[in-house]
């Protein structure tokens, strides 16, 4: 019961954060417009540490909705090289043995009541929408007064999930611009993403929220495929067998060969 | 190996000997089966197809091991092999970087066939045996395809079983025979899984068995389309011929050291290759309710998804799919050319030879894309000098202006 009031906590906290703000604002400037489509994620799985964080704050920010099913917490440790008595004191939830799966804290009848639709299971996440696209995601929430949520999302419009981070980065609003495209011969304006603008700002400074985003989205590329690092080393070790082997059976072939033509 | 005589009348090998065909065997098949000398790189892909077909059955049979066929259990399973069980990442992508790496390698043996004229006769039958091959290794991949049980395997089940509805009359009860259901479901995946790991692997090993024994009889073509058997010396053997082993075994072996490393380089470094061997979409589980977008089938299908696709009407799309992969069938009759090699072809065959593979690799290429607008038309174009190539063969083989054909093998490079 503790653990959905917490939850009921949480989701009131950004709540008021959000000011009345007009629907839309247009933009007149005519300074380019942020490029946030050619971000990249940029993220490293061999590094550790920011692995480490990562799981910090998956396990601050989104676990609390969203399961990680298919990865259990002492294969987390053992690949992040977390001891057992602290994966215990800050990673473990309540009841749950390092041996088990990590499943969301809400339960998933109450995440549908809330939210309309049961919050994906992360395992796969970044295998199905690739590091980049989550990167671009969790850093486009901006107010939008006419979501239920009241926020709204560049990558995903209308996506149902709350901007869970805006206690860290701030608030922002977007400034749209109206631009004239001409199709088949006919010109229509449609409105555009033009840049952000930060209206209350968050306990992080911009590069260290971007830190925080890389070091998260780096964590779930790593939960997508947890062998990839391992993959990557052993694959150096067969290639380079392989190619002395391959020029071992050049050597044996021309030997052979000599005697024909 | 045993190779001399000695070895095979005394001891293990006498023994052996007495009660099996094992010397005559090694004899005939490898010792004594006389192979042109003048085999280029293009001579590599059957060794390498062989090869790549026992991966497939290697790793096929430990990923059967821990797979769980059924609707509710086959994607876990997938993930648990990739995540839990002991190098279950690596058999897993073995096995589906060896499903992309079997086509690469049976799309070069048969571009090989068709530049240096392997389908004419004496070769008719070899080369049916191998369209055969091809067949079987269709619907095997198509069906593996859908095991993983991901959103992309189960719109590809939806979309490709459908085909056959466009069948008239028979077509809407024979989709529901096929699937077991009113829609895809678990009984399709169930009757997959069985003919995946049995019915069609089995057929694929009868018909390479075949294909082999059909070489064996009329011996390999070569770069330079002669039969090395007009030409045999006083001793009876060939002039132009080496003995299998130990001459191609050792180079093939080479062969095997270049592709293994290239798999590897894939396998354990781009697994997924860009979404070409492995689709993000099926990194979600099937869902009925939700459509990927957009639907393409694996590369190796998608020339013939464009043909579909090119075509406003679905049945006559289905059809031209369908003759489309047929047309090789035909090839040993269409081709009236009394030489076999593009080398002394004349400009005809090497434009119609050249339109076919670009618009071949076309295809490919469009059968990823959308089918809108632009890419329409070009896979229209594409589709037409695709069509062409077998349907005007059996005339513009005959207006070349050929090269004399040596009589002796010869070296390139």
């Amino acid at each position: 019961m503790g653990k959905f009031l917490g939850i009921a906590a949480l989701l009131l906290l950004f709540a008021p954060q959000l000011p009345a703000a007009p629907a839309e604002k247009i933009a007149e400037a005519v300074a380019a417009p942020l490029d946030w489509e050619a971000w990249h994620a940029d993220n490293e799985v061999s590094n550790i540490a920011s692995l480490q964080r990562g799981a910090r704050n998956f396990s601050n920010y989104c676990v609390g909705c969203h399961s990680m099913k298919y990865l259990r917490y002492s294969r987390l440790a053992s690949d992040l090289k977390i001891p057992t008595a602290q994966l215990k004191a800050n990673l473990l939830a309540d009841g749950a043995t390092p041996a088990d799966y990590i499943e969301a804290s809400v339960a998933p009848q109450d995440a549908v009541a809330w939210f309309g639709k049961q919050p994906p299971d992360l395992s796969l996440i970044a295998r199905s929408r690739g590091p980049d696209k989550l990167y671009k995601f969790l850093k486009t929430f901006y107010v939008d007064p006419t979501r239920p949520t009241r926020t709204n999302n560049l990558v995903l419009d209308a996506v149902a999930m709350p901007a869970v981070l805006s206690d860290l980065e701030g608030v922002k609003e977007a400034v749209f611009r109206n631009v004239e495209v001409v199709a088949d011969g006919r010109s229509t304006i449609q409105k555009r993403f033009d840049h952000f603008v930060t209206v209350a700002a968050g306990q992080l400074s911009a590069p260290q929220f971007d830190a925080f985003v890389r070091d998260t989205v780096n964590f779930l590329d790593y939960a997508g495929e947890p062998a990839q690092v391992d993959r990557r080393s052993i694959g150096v070790w067969v290639v380079l067998f392989l190619l002395v082997f391959t020029w071992f059976a050049w050597l044996l072939k021309k030997e052979y060969w000599k005697d024909v033509h | 190996m045993a190779s001399n005589d000695a070895e095979f009348k005394s001891g293990f090998w006498g023994w052996l000997n007495m009660r099996m065909p094992v010397e005559k065997f090694f004899r005939e098949q490898l010792l004594e089966y006389y192979a042109p000398k003048n085999f280029n790189v293009w001579y590599f892909f059957g060794s390498l197809a062989l090869l790549t077909l026992v991966m497939q059955l290697f790793s096929g049979i430990f990923l059967t091991m821990f797979y769980k066929v059924g609707d509710t259990t086959a994607f876990d399973s997938v993930e648990f092999i990739m995540r839990e069980v002991d190098y279950g990442w690596l058999i897993r992508y073995s096995h589906s970087v060896g499903a992309s790496a079997f086509f690469l390698v049976i799309y070069l043996h048969m571009f090989r066939a068709l530049m240096y004229g392997s389908y004419k006769a004496p070769r008719e039958l070899l080369w049916l045996f191998g369209m055969f091959i091809y067949l079987a290794l269709m619907a095997e991949a198509f069906m593996g395809y859908v095991l993983p049980w991901g959103n992309m395997s189960y719109w590809a089940a939806q979309v490709i079983i459908n085909l056959f509805s466009t069948i008239p009359a028979i077509g809407p009860g024979l989709v529901e025979w096929i699937r077991g259901d009113y829609g895809v479901a678990d009984a399709t995946l169930n009757r997959f899984f069985s003919l995946h790991v049995v019915a069609i692997p089995l057929i694929l090993l009868l018909l390479v068995a075949l294909h082999l024994v059909a070489l064996r009889q009329v011996g390999s073509n070569n770069p330079d389309g002669i039969e090395i058997k007009e030409r045999r010396g006083s001793d009876g053997k060939p002039l132009d011929g080496i003995p299998f082993h130990p001459y191609y075994t050792v180079k093939d072996i080479v062969g095997v050291g270049v592709f293994l490393t290239l798999f590897a380089v894939v396998a354990f470094f781009v697994p997924t290759f860009g979404g070409l061997f492995m689709e993000e979409a099926n990194f979600e589980p099937a869902n009925p309710l939700s459509t990927p977008d957009p639907i393409a089938p694996s590369w190796y299908f998608t020339p013939y998804y464009a043909i579909l696709r090119a075509v406003p009407n679905q049945r006559l799309g289905a059809l031209l799919l369908l003759l489309a992969v047929l047309a090789f069938f035909f090839l040993p009759w269409l081709d009236r050319s009394p030489v076999k090699s593009v080398r002394y072809r004349g400009w005809w065959f090497r434009g119609f030879l050249a339109l076919f593979t670009v618009s071949f690799l076309a295809l490919m290429y469009l059968g990823l894309k959308p089918a809108t607008g632009s890419y329409v038309t070009a896979a229209r174009v594409f589709a037409i000098g695709y069509f062409a190539f077998f349907l005007l063969m059996p005339w513009y083989s005959r207006w070349d202006r050929l090269k004399p054909v040596p009589q002796r093998v010869t070296f390139h490079g």
